[in-house]
C-alpha cells in the first residue's frame, strides 16, 4: 500500500523546510452521517519528525485539525541527502511512517 | 494537587518508557517500522477537551499568556470553507519551546500544539477546522513564559456541521 504520508524537504542556506501531507479522515466525533449516525472520532494524535535519531518536530493534534492534514515547519542542522522520518499515530492505534531524503 | 498528580504521571510515563524500550529492543528486529511509532499516551486529553481559550491555556501550560506583538499570524480574514483554514504562526521571540493553536468558538478550543526543539525555527503552518466565525489564538512559549496573539476569521460555511 502506498504510504499515507507525502513529504517534501528542501535544504537552503542551512535551513530545511519540510512540508508534509498526510492522508487521514480526521473525523472529529461531532459529525453525523446522512442516516443521522455519529461518525466516530478518528484523528491523528501525534506526529513526529526525526532527523538522525533526534526529534526535530512533534505535533500534538486534536480533532480540529483539517482532513488530510498539512504541516509545514523549518529546522536547522540538516544537509542535502540526509534522511528524515515522519511518523504518526491516531486515536484508534493506527500508525504509519515514512522516510524522505532532503533535497 | 494537580501539580503533584502531574509529576506522578510523568514519573509513571518515564517508567513505562524504559520498560517499553527494554521490551521493544527484544522484538525490534521483527518490527523495525514499529520502533518509529510516536507515543500518543501522553496526549493531554483534558486540554483537548476544554472549551474557552484562557481555560485551555491554563490547562495545557499551567500559566496565563500575555499579549505579544512579536507573534505574526498568517491566516485569511474571511474563510469560505471552515473545514480547511490555513493558519501560519511565526515569532521573533527567543528560545521558543512550544507553539499552540486555539480556535475560540470551536466546541473545544485547542486544535493543535507543537514541540519546538532547539534547532527548529519558531514557525509552523497547519490547516484547521472552524465551526463558525471566531478568534484564532496562537500561543508561544518563550523563555518559559506564555505569549499570545489573536486574529479573527469570518467563516461563511462551518467546518464541523454535517
Amino acid at each position: 500500500m502506498a504510504s499515507s504520508i507525502r513529504v517534501r524537504a528542501v535544504e537552503s542556506g542551512g535551513v530545511t523546510s519540510l512540508k508534509a501531507l498526510v492522508r487521514h479522515p480526521m473525523d472529529s466525533g461531532f459529525v453525523k452521517d446522512s442516516a443521522g449516525n455519529v461518525i466516530p472520532a478518528n484523528f491523528i494524535k501525534a506526529l513526529t519528525v526525526s532527523h538522525k535519531g533526534k526529534d526535530v518536530f512533534v505535533a500534538h493534534w486534536g480533532p480540529a485539525v483539517s482532513k488530510d492534514p498539512f504541516l509545514e515547519f523549518r529546522f536547522k542542522g540538516a544537509q542535502k541527502g540526509d534522511e528524515v522520518t515522519i511518523s504518526w499515530i491516531d486515536n484508534t492505534g493506527e500508525s504509519d511512517s515514512t522516510t524522505a531524503t532532503i533535497a | 494537587m494537580t501539580d503533584q498528580r502531574r509529576r506522578g504521571f510523568l514519573k509513571g510515563m518515564l517508567g513505562a518508557g524504559v520498560a517499553g524500550f527494554a521490551l521493544g529492543s527484544g522484538i525490534m528486529s521483527l518490527r523495525v517500522q514499529a520502533a518509529a511509532t510516536p507515543d500518543a499516551s501522553d496526549w493531554p486529553k483534558k486540554a483537548f477537551n476544554t472549551p474557552g481559550v484562557d481555560e485551555t491555556i491554563a490547562e495545557l501550560y499551567e500559566m496565563e499568556a500575555t499579549e505579544s506583538d512579536q507573534i505574526t499570524m498568517d491566516l485569511p480574514t474571511i474563510a469560505q470553507n471552515g473545514a480547511v483554514v490555513p493558519v501560519s504562526v511565526e515569532t521573533t521571540l527567543p528560545n521558543v519551546t512550544s507553539i499552540a493553536l486555539l480556535v475560540d468558538r470551536n466546541p473545544n478550543a485547542l486544535a493543535a500544539y507543537f514541540d519546538i526543539p532547539q534547532g527548529t525555527l519558531p514557525f509552523v503552518s497547519n490547516r484547521l477546522k472552524m465551526a463558525e466565525t471566531t478568534d484564532v489564538v496562537a500561543v508561544v512559549i518563550s523563555d518559559g513564559k506564555a505569549y499570545k496573539a489573536t486574529q479573527n476569521v469570518k467563516v461563511t460555511v462551518g467546518g464541523c456541521g454535517g
